[in-house]
Formats: structure tokens, sequence, C-alpha cells
């Protein structure tokens, strides 16, 4: 059993990489073998240049934040950021000095003789962020930092860590199962799944040109829409046929790889954004007009979720607020074959 | 029959369990408030009929008469027997049980193992570590003794401090490794602390064991080393017991065990671990 494999990744310096999958995927292990907290069985893991595989922990000049904070309970707000330097043996009043930085950086200079169990859990987290701000390590980690805060907290939390990732500037990895915060944080996202890296790259990179089904189901809020449907090539004219018969064209784009292609059977996926209320005038070039019944009205208050069933499958539109009132009412939706994307059923590749 | 109000209900149940737990509280305290009341007694005051709930004067000549006659010794005796292999198996137990907890030492059979040394009935190899302790000439000093104690207690402190390090968040050793301590630093920055109350309680119990063992004790030891439960069967005779020594004797050798108890009250207090982990 091996919960890694193949993996071949290279941060930069200074990025804000972040390694998102469903639970199990091996993203927690991946870091945890940075900080040579897990022993690779093979391959090679280098951090500034120089290979660290034999390397304890605290030579790896690395500092970590874990998700349940990880504070000693019997030592004060102070000692427990002072921890990691007192291991280092560094000077009290280098020791001072730091703590004092660290902790106004993260407003909780008021909190500094307390005991982690008189915090909150946003303290807590800040604390924990603190001790590994006051190291200046080359590398900094995250365990899913944020899981244990509501949500409340986590957004504002999340906002500080970018802030913070701009303050000072050191290369960052951060690990996740919450797609936004992947998507809000990340110059990088490493999107993992059974071991393997699925795809990597930019947020937007990702959520707009997926390389397979399950990174286009993964990012994204609400789900992608996957609808089953059956190529259907004429000439020049490709669309795909959805098993309740409509037949949406695809733009000419879109169609380069089509060529004998007539009758596969492919999964067409759109984004929850990329339908929208048709109104009675034409659709722009590769919009395509479908009419549905909106089933289930789901406000958020900014947008409306509106789910319909289209091609046989429930579909998801995110709509203006006030789009759509009235349950059962029938929509001219406008979907945009643009943003679409193809995928091959059998690979889970984007075609 | 007048009916109660919920309140009068609650009260009188309240005044019942405050009751039953004086009364027990009393069975179980008089033996040793009698113990304590013979110690300070003359032996007519002792034999008096009917029975006297207090000494006439408050004296200390049935303790005098001990450390006159050099029997305190055997308080000092065990003192240092006791204190001794507590600490040695402490110390080593520790380490053991990190291992076991930490690295999985020997899989779960070896842990099994060890406790099961515990379930040995004493009667069963004390005679055998007679012989061979006759054979190296170990009967009667303070170093058979010590071995013997650290050797019975050792299975005890490893299953005990196993199962309190294994409480200890995975992250917070995990978090300090990172962070730039070593192993045995870890060991000494965070698992002691956090197994404080699991250290305490576990060394007092191990210190008891040492303390109050009678059979190894009776049967390794003859002039040099008695200990003090050894020492009390002395003031037993056929033909009469002395209970003023046997009274004091016994009120000195409950003393350490009540400070030691008094002790670990401070540390037995739970939730030290509380805010380590949200929870």
């Amino acid at each position: 059993m091996h919960a890694l494999k193949g993996i071949d990744l290279t941060i930069a310096d200074g990025e804000f990489a972040v390694f998102v999958g469903p639970s199990g995927c091996g993203k927690s292990t991946l870091l945890r073998t940075i900080a040579g907290l897990e022993d690779v069985d093979a391959g090679e893991i280098a951090i500034g240049g120089g290979v660290v595989n034999d390397m304890r922990p605290r030579d790896r000049n690395i500092a970590m934040v874990f998700q349940n904070y990880a504070l000693y309970p019997y030592l004060t707000v102070f000692e427990n950021i002072a921890f990691g330097l007192r291991a280092r043996k560094f000077a009290d009043s280098e020791i001072s000095k730091r703590v004092g930085d660290a902790a106004s950086m993260l407003g909780i200079t008021a909190l500094l003789d307390r005991f982690p169990r008189q915090l909150s859990g946003g303290q807590r987290q800040r604390v924990a962020i603190g001790r590994a701000i006051v190291r200046q390590a080359q590398l900094f980690l995250f365990d899913e930092p944020l899981s244990n805060l509501d949500a409340k907290l986590r957004d504002e939390m999340r906002s500080e860590i970018k802030r913070l990732h701009k303050n000072i500037a050191t290369t960052m990895i951060y690990v996740t199962h919450d797609q936004v915060e992947a998507m809000t944080l990340a110059d990088r996202i490493v999107l993992l799944r059974d071991g393997r890296i699925e795809q990597q790259g930019s947020p937007l990179d990702l959520f707009e040109r997926p390389a397979t089904g399950f990174v286009a189901g993964f990012l994204g809020s609400p789900t992608i829409n996957l609808i089953p449907a059956v190529m259907d090539v004429r000439g020049n004219s490709v669309a795909v046929r959805l098993t309740s018969g409509e037949m949406l064209e695809l733009p000419a784009d879109k169609v380069q790889s089509a060529a004998g292609s007539n009758g596969k059977k492919v999964i067409l996926g759109i984004r929850p954004q990329h339908l929208t209320r048709a109104g009675r005038a034409a659709l722009p070039k590769g919009q395509i007009r479908v009419k549905a019944v909106a089933d289930l009205i789901q406000p958020t208050g900014t947008r409306t979720y509106v789910t319909s069933r289209i091609g046989d499958v429930a579909v998801t539109a995110e709509l203006g607020a006030h789009d759509v009132h009235e349950q059962g009412a029938t929509l001219d939706y406008a979907v945009d074959m643009n943003r679409c994307v193809l995928i091959d059923p059998q690979t889970d590749k984007v075609l | 029959m007048t009916a109660l109000t919920r309140r009068q209900r609650r009260a009188l149940t309240l005044a019942m369990r405050y009751l039953i737990a004086v009364a027990v509280t009393l069975l179980f305290l008089f033996p040793v408030y009698w113990l304590f009341m013979i110690s300070f007694k003359t032996p007519e005051e002792i034999f008096h009929v009917p029975p006297l709930w207090l000494p006439g004067q408050i004296q200390f000549n049935n303790y005098w008469v001990l450390f006159k006659d050099g029997d305190v010794v055997a308080i000092l005796n065990s003192l240092i027997v006791a204190g001794t292999s507590s600490v040695i198996a402490m110390v080593l137990g520790t380490f053991c049980a990190y291992s076991l907890a930490r690295f999985n030492t020997g899989g779960e059979n070896l842990a099994m193992w060890i406790i099961s040394q515990r379930m040995i009935p004493p009667m069963a190899v004390v005679f055998p570590i007679f012989l061979i302790y006759v054979h190296f000439g170990m009967v009667d000093t303070f170093s058979g003794l010590i071995l013997l104690y650290t050797a019975f207690n050792l299975p005890y402190v490893i299953w005990m401090m196993r199962g309190y390090i294994a409480d200890i968040p995975l992250e917070l050793e995990e978090s300090a490794l990172v962070d730039g301590c070593t192993r045995w630093q870890v060991i000494w920055k965070v698992v002691f602390p956090m197994a404080r109350s699991g250290l305490m309680a576990t060394a007092v119990f191990t210190f008891v064991f040492a303390w109050n063992d009678f059979l190894f004790a009776l049967i390794l030891t003859r002039t040099e080393v008695i200990t003090f439960p050894v020492q009390l069967t002395h003031y037993m005779g056929g033909q009469s017991n002395f209970w003023a020594k046997i009274a004091a004797m016994s009120v000195l050798g409950t003393l350490p065990i009540f400070v030691a108890v008094t002790i670990m009250q401070r540390y037995l207090v739970r939730g030290i671990s509380l805010g380590a982990v949200k929870g």
C-alpha cells in the first residue's frame, strides 16, 4: 500500500501552493513527507536545493501549523510561540523581540500571558501561526489549519493567511479539502486524487481548463453540471445530443478533434454560472437556448440557484437573485457552449 | 402522608445521600482513628473496659520506645527500598511505554506479554527467587529488594504510562519535532509535562506496592534490611502482642503513604490537557 504514487512537483520560491483533494487523496501525507514526519520509500525531496530525505524534521528549517493548533496547554501563549526558539537555544532578548513582533502582527499581544485554554478557537489558531512565524523558516506548511473554525472565522483567518504570505513572502504549502480555500489562497493549486497529482496550475487555469472530469467536478460551487450526451457530427456542424433529444451545437473552436467521433458517448460539463436566463433577443454566438422548468429554487441572497431537468438530469443554474420567483415556471436558459467541457466517460479526460 | 413539594423531595434526597456518605466514611475511618488513639495511649488505657475513645493525655512514649530501640530503622529501610525501586521503575518504564505507544515496538503482543508478567501470583515465584538470591548472595541486601520491586513494578508502570502517553495528541509531539526538538527533547518538554498527572499517580502506586509488600520482604530479609511490615510482625508474639508498639509503628508506616497520596491529589486533577486540542 502506497499513499503517494509518482508525485513530481516543484514549488517555486515564495509561491503559495495549495494541496487540495478529497479525504484520503494523500494531500496530508504529501505535506508530512515534506516535513519529515513520514518517510518516503522512494524518490527525493529537496528543500531550497538540498535533498532532505535523511534529515530529521528539526534540520529541515520548516515551520508547520497543525489542524488542532498543537498548543502546549501547560505553557503560556508567549512560551508557546517561543517554544521553537527555545529549542534552538536563541538568546532571551531575540526571543522576546521575535515573539513581540509576531504577536503584534497577529494582534495577540494582549494574550501573551494567557494559557491556551483561555483562548477562543480563532485566537488559538493565531498563536499557532505565531509559533510558525517566529521561526523565520524557509518553508511554511499548513495542515488544514482552518477546518476547526466556524465559517465566519474561517473567512477571516483565510484573508489573514493570505495577507501574511504577502508580508513575509515565504514559500507556503497549504493543505485543505475546501475548494474555496484552495481557490482563494493559492498561487498554484495541486489537486490530488488517490495519491497522484490529477492536475496542477493556477486556480483559474484549473477552473476554466480542467484536465479531467474529476477536476471539473471538484472545483466550483455549485458543482459543475454533468449531462450525459452523444456526439453528433454532420459535415461541418458538430453538436451533442442529450438523452432527451435536444441538440446542442458546439462552437467551432471546440470541434477540432471531433472528426470520426460521431456517435461517441460524452459527458457535457456546464458550470451553473454559464446557464443564464435568455431574453427575447437573439443570443450571442455560441450560446444556445434551452427551455426547462424551474423545479427547485434556492436563493442565497446574492444569487439564486435554480434546478431544472435538462437532458434527463437535474441541472443547476446560478441566476441573479431576482431572476426567478415562481417554482414550476418554464424558463428560457441561455447555455454558453463556449465555456462547456466535454469529458470522455471512459477515461474521465477532458476532450 | 403529606405530599412533599418537588423542592422538599430534592432536599430530602440530598440529605439521605449525605447521611449514607458520612456513615460509610465513618465506618472506614474508624480503624484508622482507633490505631492513632492506641498509639497515644498507655497500656492501661489500651486494655480499659469499657474502651476509651480518647487517651487521658497525649503521650509519645510508644513512639519514643521505637526510636530508643532503633526499630524505626525499618521505616528508613522501607523508604530506601520503595523509593529507589519506584524511581528506577518509573524511569525505565516510562521510556519503555513511550516506545510501545509511539513506535508500536513489538506490536500488540509485546505489550500484552509485559502486563501478563504482573498476573503471576507472587507466591509462585518467591521460593525460586529466594534460591537464586541465596546463590548470588543477595538475600538481606538493599540491592536485592530494590531489584525485585523494580522488576515487579515495571510491567505496571509500562502498562499505565503507555495508556497516558497514547492519550497525548500526536500533533503536539510532531509540532515540537518540526520546531526543532530532538526525540529526547520531545519526551522531556512535551511528554513529561503532558503526562504529569499520570506519572505522579503511577509513581505513588508503585511506591505503595513496594511499601506494603510483606511476602518478599519476609522471605528475603533477615536482620540487615528489615522493612516496616516485617518489623511489625516482630511485635506479635506467641504469648502476647505489643499493641502499643504495633500501633505506633503502624502510624509511622502510614505517614509516608499519607504524604504521597496528598501530593498525588494535586496532580490527579483532570483537565490538564484541556486546550491542547479542541474538544
